[in-house]
């Protein structure tokens, strides 16, 4: 009995699932480096603590939500879809001529690396900075923030697409060729059909992910509901930030479930009858899709710069 | 009627029985849906080019705007560098990481939450997303303005609203990366009487493990972006001094500071590159 009551011990003092030594060393380094890098931020315990009595505060005032000037709202909100649709339009129409120069495969080096060289530019800036420069340019106002988002798209769409089109399998384009097709038409018999898919998948990420942007730019005066937010801030009408805030996050759900249902028709080809059905199969295969550009860029190496938005 | 009969790859399907003579890729209903869909992207594009407010005159004037903008911004002021905007670019990196270690912490256990096959609760599943989705919902200049409200203008408010903003991120693709593990391991644990603790260690970790640090380095290397613009609503870190220089229409600063951005972004990149070939 003796024996195996040592044994036991030793197995509990053995711990298999303590933390290794290199585990805790790093973990004590992160902490370190909290705490260095909060005193020279200048964080105290102080400041948190008065912030929470401000946030209280803060709370009360926002609700009830203000619903007196919807029609600012309305006019905020209508022009940033209308910036999100357009600089989409813009961005994808623009990205797509890119994204073929830009493939290797296809293309010889003198034409991909202007090709790579613009869209790493577009892709390096954050989307506000670039408003900032059009503001500049264009003056106040939702041009400026449909060129920014442009930009932003043709980074974003620009690097993913032309990794599709690097990937595909170059048998058919072997086969379209031989039959003597125009490059033209190598281009739309062999290539697009294999990266269609993709694509649509991008896009709709994309006219996504410009929809939360679109609510942003205004902030630097291009247009949008973001100026509306911007200057609700600074009067205090904590109330309208509130009716505000809700109106975006319904907006950009809405703008998910949207995505969806044109992922389903895209490239599950649902028809009518099956929507209204509302299949599961096909609904399911979307869901994989949506989160297909967001999941890729976090497991690709190097690819930091295309997400922002996910 | 063939549209009543769901057939996801008409190719597949050559011996379903009755087919039509001639090969039709999508049924009526298919092509119906296709077209409202087109229809209705045309009609947004119209209706947005119809109604969207451009002043013409601004848009002539673009380019010697541009020719302008270019001219105040050379030479770059190299010389403003030490000092203020050196340390607002080391506030700048500061926040980013902080920000980023804060919502690891918060974003775990959220993330963990919205696994369904970790927690078999469809109500805590539903709730996790939702703080997920309201996390992803708002930008994190709008975070930024939140906390201003809050904690007052600098950069405690900025490095919150990053990890706010984080949140949503690393909890959704670590939930999912989750619920792509392996069941195997897991059900052996689970098999051997072990603690949640120890399943959630020794089950899913493993796993998760390559996914998990590839989404926080992504995350660190975007909120090093996100954090250089928060000062532009007052939240600290460079952003601030390039609000300043805008300002002050010090333009030759303001290039300055672009280029600096631009620096650290692409240092920032090829540093999360590096990390990622070493941990994976």
């Amino acid at each position: 009995m003796a024996g195996m009551n040592s044994h036991d011990e030793a197995l509990r003092e053995a711990r298999p699932f303590a933390l290794s030594g290199k585990a805790k060393l790093g973990l004590i380094a992160v902490i370190v480096y909290a705490v260095f890098a909060s005193t020279q931020l200048g964080f105290s315990w102080d400041r948190f603590q008065a912030g929470l009595g401000h946030g209280a505060r803060f709370l009360s005032r926002m609700f009830p939500p203000s619903l007196e000037r919807l029609d600012v709202l309305w006019q905020g909100i209508a022009e940033s879809l209308e910036i999100a649709v357009l600089a989409s339009t813009l961005g994808i129409l623009l990205s797509l001529p890119i994204s073929l120069l830009g493939a290797r495969n296809l293309m010889p080096s003198w034409a991909t690396w202007p090709a790579r060289a613009i869209v790493s530019l577009c892709r390096a800036l954050h989307p506000v900075i670039v408003a900032i420069i059009f503001v500049k340019a264009v003056g106040f106002g939702a041009l400026a923030g449909v060129l920014a988002l442009s930009v932003a798209s043709i980074g974003f769409i620009g690097k993913l697409f032309t990794e599709a089109i690097e990937e595909i399998s170059l048998k058919q384009v072997e086969a379209v060729r031989a039959s003597g097709a125009s490059f033209a038409n190598v281009i739309l018999y062999a290539v697009l059909p294999q990266v269609f898919a993709r694509f649509v998948g991008f896009a709709t990420y994309q006219l996504d992910s410009n929809l939360r942007n679109s609510t942003m730019v205004g902030i630097v005066g291009a247009g949008g509901i973001g100026g509306t937010l911007f200057s609700a801030f600074q009067r205090f009408d904590y109330d309208f930030v509130c009716t505000i805030l809700a109106t975006i996050i319904a907006i950009i759900m809405l703008g998910e479930l949207l995505a969806r249902v044109v992922r389903a028709i895209l490239l599950d080809n649902v028809s009518l009858a099956d929507l209204l059905r509302g299949s599961a199969g096909g609904r399911k295969h979307a869901a994989a899709n949506a989160d297909a550009p967001a999941a890729r860029t976090a497991l690709r190496p190097g690819a930091g710069t295309a997400g922002g938005d996910a | 009627m063939n549209e009543t009969t769901h057939i996801p790859r008409p190719q597949a399907s050559s011996t379903a029985g009755a087919l039509p003579d001639t090969w039709i890729r999508y049924t009526r209903g298919q092509r119906l849906l296709r077209f409202v869909l087109y229809l209705l992207f045309v009609l947004a594009i119209v209706q947005s080019i119809r109604t969207i407010d451009v002043i013409p005159e601004f848009l002539y004037d673009a380019p010697t705007q541009m020719a302008d903008l270019v001219n105040r911004m050379w030479p770059v002021a190299w010389a403003s560098f030490p000092g203020t905007i050196q340390q607002a670019l080391i506030e700048t990196l500061h926040m980013a990481t902080l920000g980023t270690i804060l919502a690891v912490i918060m974003a775990v256990p959220v993330g963990l939450a919205a696994a369904g096959n970790l927690t078999p609760y469809r109500l805590v599943n539903v709730l996790a997303r939702f703080i997920l989705v309201s996390s992803r919902s708002i930008n994190s200049l709008v975070w930024a303005l939140l906390f201003i409200a809050i904690f007052g203008p600098g950069p405690l408010a900025g490095t919150i609203a990053i990890a706010f903003r984080s949140i949503g991120f690393i909890g959704k693709l670590l939930g999912e990366a989750i619920e792509d593990a392996h069941p195997g391991p897991v059900e052996a644990l689970t098999a051997t009487g072990a603690r949640t603790s120890a399943i959630i260690g020794y089950g899913y970790w493993p796993q998760i493990r390559p996914a998990f640090w590839s989404i926080v380095l992504l995350r660190w290397d975007i909120n090093v972006r996100e954090s250089a613009v928060l000062g532009l609503v007052g939240a600290g870190g460079i952003g601030m001094a390039l609000n300043s220089a805008m300002d002050l229409f010090q333009w030759d600063k303001v290039a300055l500071i672009l280029v600096l951005i631009f620096t650290i972004v692409i240092l920032a990149e090829i540093l999360i590159t590096r990390a990622r070939r070493k941990l994976l």
